[in-house]
């Protein structure tokens, strides 16, 4: 067993260790850091295969920022497992006929050897891919590209319209109008006589 | 002692032979995974900084891209420790943490960004040897003067350091993430402060600022005895991660604190905007080949 | 580095509609709340503007770009075109109903015409991948359309649902790209055929990847046993938005399996056919009988829709030129009958009251016999009966069927047209022989009532011309 094959054994136990208990774990807040773990670990199988952008990409967006804002609504929620988990035996026979049914189907595929096709060449060490991803990227790929970037734009759109709400009742600083008050709106000079003294 | 200056040492070993109180009802690996956890990028950043011409642990082809990636599991140390500690405070000081470093590291990675655009290199070294040539023209502060401001700001902002400090807001949320914690662990906290003050002051001099590169010109290199002291060299590395060093103290001596929503209209209505302007004039001038700032 | 500038003419509607979708985004934002109008004005110049550029193509024969990502055939332009139509005939009817509820929006239109732009990068789609995309933007749209009224618990009910196996079933769907991707080595649809062409050998995982792509498929048309979330979200989302989702996404719907199943694997022909069967039987039985038990006339209507699709699929699994031809006569016939029967509840509502029920329909024929006549006419059309271009539609699908010997099938499909054509007759009954339960006003907008009565005679006019559009129909499939 070469190095890397030890490593590749060492993070696809934790990946598929982690991605078990993301589900079989009680605590939503545990299974979401599970869920963190399984990415990274996956994130480092993807370095194994040179695919280091697409690794440390996975890393950033989904540990740095998309399990970040998850785990801060799951944190926030009161999650009432006993009830999620209320008709589990109920399911559990259709369910682990259909998980039978796809674990058949699948061994039967990897059995069939469609997808053995050899390791690929492993490219020289002066080759980027984050440069050869972003060459394809904005050539090749330019239309699904920029399809993509409207997606997106459809997301900020909807869920700006669903959850926008302009509130009356709450109290807010404009800080234009704090900037630009004026002497005058504050203070009033009032002449007085002086108080007669005694 | 005279001037106080063994306190600090006082100070670490005091923490290091203090208790470590682990609160009721704490979920106690994730308590305390959480310090390790926001230490560990903090160090593990470094293999990829170049100190000098050819002194970096590894060199590899995606540094800026890791070191984005591991300053982004930071918050996870925050995140842990507000939730593990089963305390008001201490979850509040977690939330804020959350949406803040969510928010800034958005302009960060922006202002990177227009570092790699400017330098065509994720290769840290390779961003300050594109920096070489005199320090007012080849230096990337200048043409990306408001990618610094930015990536300074944000940099104080993700490290949660005054005035961005609400994730701990001593004077609201009495310590926020880590009010919980003491001892050795609460150390560990505090080392990984430091640490991501360093980091990011470190990155500053190099992506902005030319890292190693001397500011005299490279033929006074040659001059007897002293040359070594003006030519490039490490020295001019640290010196400049000082300087950054010490404007985070000086930021926290000196301003006060900024109050959530600030934090927040700050981050999404400022910043962003602003680095996405740059990003695109910039585009636009290395497009149009624009010299001698981008070739 | 250099390279070459992608062929830009096959996709111009589509950048104008993007473009056109950004400006009333942008405009949006300076409108006060009663110059909306301008909006949706916006909206349907979009519109009118993405027909005419597709029109402009209509005689440039087949096309590819973007790297054979992108096609711009026959069928494209008419079913975009028809696309257009039934969209903007959507915008006419539902302008009062929105304003009535005060979801009038900016963004209403903006999310719609990005469903639109979903829709024209689904129907030309030439690669998984562009397909993929545009299948997400389409339905983006639509979880964010079916919630839009958010103070309403149904709709955001429905719209939960609706994403969440919208979601299950964009997976099942990248799934069965991403085993055919392993196979052939190529997301174009062309490279998957030719691939198919070289080498058959490898069924099990072929078969495998296949029947995940139908199941996505099947999801999306709302095919039984994956149509779960219909009824739920017809019902639940705001009339307008049914209205929007139960029709112009059909065309759409019916693009990409042509793309996927008859053009990239064709060649498993054999294959999918048996799945479509199952499919389609599913469909027709479970739609038709399950309508009649409805007594909200969306559910009702979400139910024949799955009928529908039932037949929709008995066109494309035949598996000749002339059975897609029917299926997509059927599309466009189809989307055309439900706008003209959602704009009528939507005509029939007013502020307070939704016309939703089976009940409000009574005595329509008393109160505003027009109305009532053209809403017998659609209800012909969907039930197939003569007359109507339904019939039509159902007869040239089910000749494409019998011409490849699946009697039985044409036999079954027949008997449960007639169990359907049950609850479609008893909506005329409803509005001719039973007294008025409500005495709310109809109100009168002439942009609408111009619409629908053209929409509603429309399917007397096809059913004697229907030579027209079929030949165009023949005619996109043999481009």
């Amino acid at each position: 067993m070469t190095f890397q094959q030890l490593v590749f054994f060492l993070f696809a136990a934790v990946t598929t260790l982690s991605a078990l208990r993301v589900i079989t774990v009680r605590n939503p807040v545990h299974a979401a850091l599970f869920l963190v773990l399984t990415f990274f670990s996956c994130a480092a199988l993807w370095m194994l295969l040179e695919a280091e952008f697409l690794a440390i990409a996975l890393v950033l967006v989904y540990v740095g920022a998309v399990m970040v804002l998850f785990l801060f609504v799951v944190m926030m929620l009161d999650i009432n497992i006993a009830r999620l988990r209320e008709g589990f035996a109920g399911y559990l026979p259709v369910g682990a006929l259909v998980a039978l049914i796809m674990v058949s189907e699948m061994v039967l595929v990897i059995v069939s050897g469609a997808f053995d096709t050899g390791a690929p060449e492993p490219a020289p060490a002066t080759y980027s891919n984050t440069e050869a991803l972003g060459e394809v990227l904005y050539t090749d790929y330019v239309y699904q590209f920029e399809i993509a970037a409207v997606i997106l734009l459809v997301a900020i759109v909807a869920a700006i319209a669903l959850t926008l709400r302009r509130r009356t009742r709450t109290k807010y600083q404009n800080p234009a109008q704090q900037v630009s008050v004026d002497r005058d709106d504050r203070v009033r000079l009032v002449k007085m006589k002086p108080e007669e003294r005694d | 002692m005279r001037n106080g200056w063994l306190q600090p040492i006082a100070d670490a070993v005091k923490l290091l032979f203090k208790e470590i109180i682990v609160p009721t009802n704490a979920s106690r690996t994730l308590f305390f995974i959480a310090p390790m956890l926001s230490l560990a990028p903090a160090l593990a950043a470094w293999a990829v900084m170049p100190f000098a011409d050819g002194m970096v642990l590894a060199d590899i082809n995606a540094g800026l891209l890791y070191i984005l990636a591991l300053t982004s599991m930071g918050v996870y140390g925050v995140i842990i420790a507000g939730w593990a500690s089963n305390s008001k405070y201490a979850l509040l000081g977690a939330m804020r943490s959350a949406a803040q470093i969510v928010a800034y590291e958005i302009a960060m990675g922006f202002a990177l960004v227009g570092v790699l655009m400017a330098a065509g290199s994720l290769n840290l070294g390779d961003i300050v040897r594109a920096q070489q040539g005199a320090w007012t023209t080849g230096w990337f502060v200048w043409p990306l003067i408001g990618l610094f401001l930015v990536y300074i700001i944000s940099g104080v902002a993700e490290t949660n350091r005054s005035p961005f400090d609400v994730a701990e807001g001593e004077s609201e949320i009495v310590a926020g993430f880590h009010v919980e914690y003491s001892g050795m662990a609460f150390a560990v906290f505090f080392l990984a402060e430091y640490a991501n003050m360093i980091l990011i002051s470190a990155l500053t001099a190099l992506l902005f600022m030319g890292g190693w590169l001397s500011i005299f010109p490279q033929s006074w290199a040659q001059t007897p005895y002293i040359g070594w002291l003006i030519g490039d060299g490490i020295h001019w590395f640290l010196l400049k991660t000082t300087f950054f060093m010490f404007n985070f103290l000086w930021f926290r001596a000196t301003f006060p604190r900024y109050r959530y929503d600030q934090i927040m209209r700050l981050g999404w209505k400022v910043l962003i905007p602003v680095t996405l302007v740059w990003i695109f004039a910039e585009a636009a001038a290395i497009a149009l080949g624009w010299k001698p700032w981008l070739s | 580095m250099s390279f070459a500038m992608p062929d830009l003419i096959p996709v111009m509607p589509e950048i104008a509609v993007l473009a056109m979708a950004c400006v009333v985004l942008l405009a949006d934002l300076f409108l006060k709340d009663e110059q909306r109008n301008v909006s949706y004005y916006l909206a349907q110049l979009t519109l009118l503007i993405g027909l005419l550029l597709t029109l402009n193509l209509a005689n440039e024969g087949s096309r590819l770009s973007f790297g054979d990502s992108v096609i711009n055939d026959q069928m494209a332009t008419l079913l975009k075109s028809f696309i257009f139509i039934v969209t903007a005939i959507g915008f006419v009817y539902s302008r009062r109903y929105l304003k009535e509820r005060g979801i009038f929006k900016g963004e209403y239109y903006v999310l719609g015409l990005f469903g639109v732009l979903g829709m024209m990068v689904m129907v030309s789609s030439y690669s998984f991948l562009t397909l993929y995309l545009g299948l997400e933007l389409l339905s983006l749209s639509q979880y964010a359309l079916v919630a839009f009224n958010r103070d309403s618990s149904r709709a955001s009910e429905a719209a939960m649902k609706y994403f969440v196996l919208g979601a299950i079933a964009s997976g099942m769907l990248l799934y069965g790209m991403s085993i055919l991707y392993g196979m052939s080595g190529s997301l174009d649809i062309i490279e998957v055929s030719n691939y198919l062409i070289r080498e058959l050998d490898n069924d099990v995982a072929l078969i495998f990847g296949l029947s995940f792509v139908i199941v996505g498929l099947a999801f999306k048309l709302g095919a039984v046993p994956f149509h779960m979330w219909l009824p739920d979200v017809y019902q639940g989302a705001p009339t307008s938005v049914t209205l929007y989702v139960g029709t112009a996404p059909k065309i759409a719907a019916f693009a990409i399996v042509m793309r996927l199943l008859v053009e990239g694997l064709g060649h498993l022909h054999g294959d999918w056919q048996g799945m479509l069967i199952i499919l389609a039987v599913l469909s027709l039985t479970v739609g038709n009988f399950i309508a009649i038990a409805q007594t909200n006339i969306k559910r009702m209507l979400a139910y024949s829709t799955i009928s529908h699709v039932g037949f929709l699929l008995l066109g494309i699994l035949a598996g000749t030129s002339q059975g897609y031809a029917a299926s997509m006569f059927y599309a466009i016939v189809y989307a055309l009958t439900a706008a003209g029967a959602f704009g009528m509840i939507l005509l029939l509502a007013n502020k307070d009251f939704e016309a939703e029920e089976l009940d409000d329909f009574k005595g329509l024929g008393e109160r505003h016999p027009w109305f009532a006549f053209l809403m017998l006419l659609l209800m012909f059309s969907m039930a197939g009966v003569p007359l109507t271009v339904g019939f039509y539609a159902k007869l040239s699908v089910l000749s494409a069927v019998v011409r490849v010997e699946l009697y039985w099938l044409a036999i079954y499909a027949v008997l449960m047209s007639v169990v359907g054509a049950y609850y479609y007759l008893r909506v005329i009954k409803l509005m001719y022989f039973d007294k008025p339960l409500t005495n709310q006003p109809i109100s009168q907008q002439w942009d609408m009532n111009l619409v629908l009565s053209i929409n509603g005679l429309l399917m007397l006019v096809l059913f004697f011309l229907p030579g027209g559009l079929m030949s165009l129909c023949i005619k996109a499939i043999n481009f």
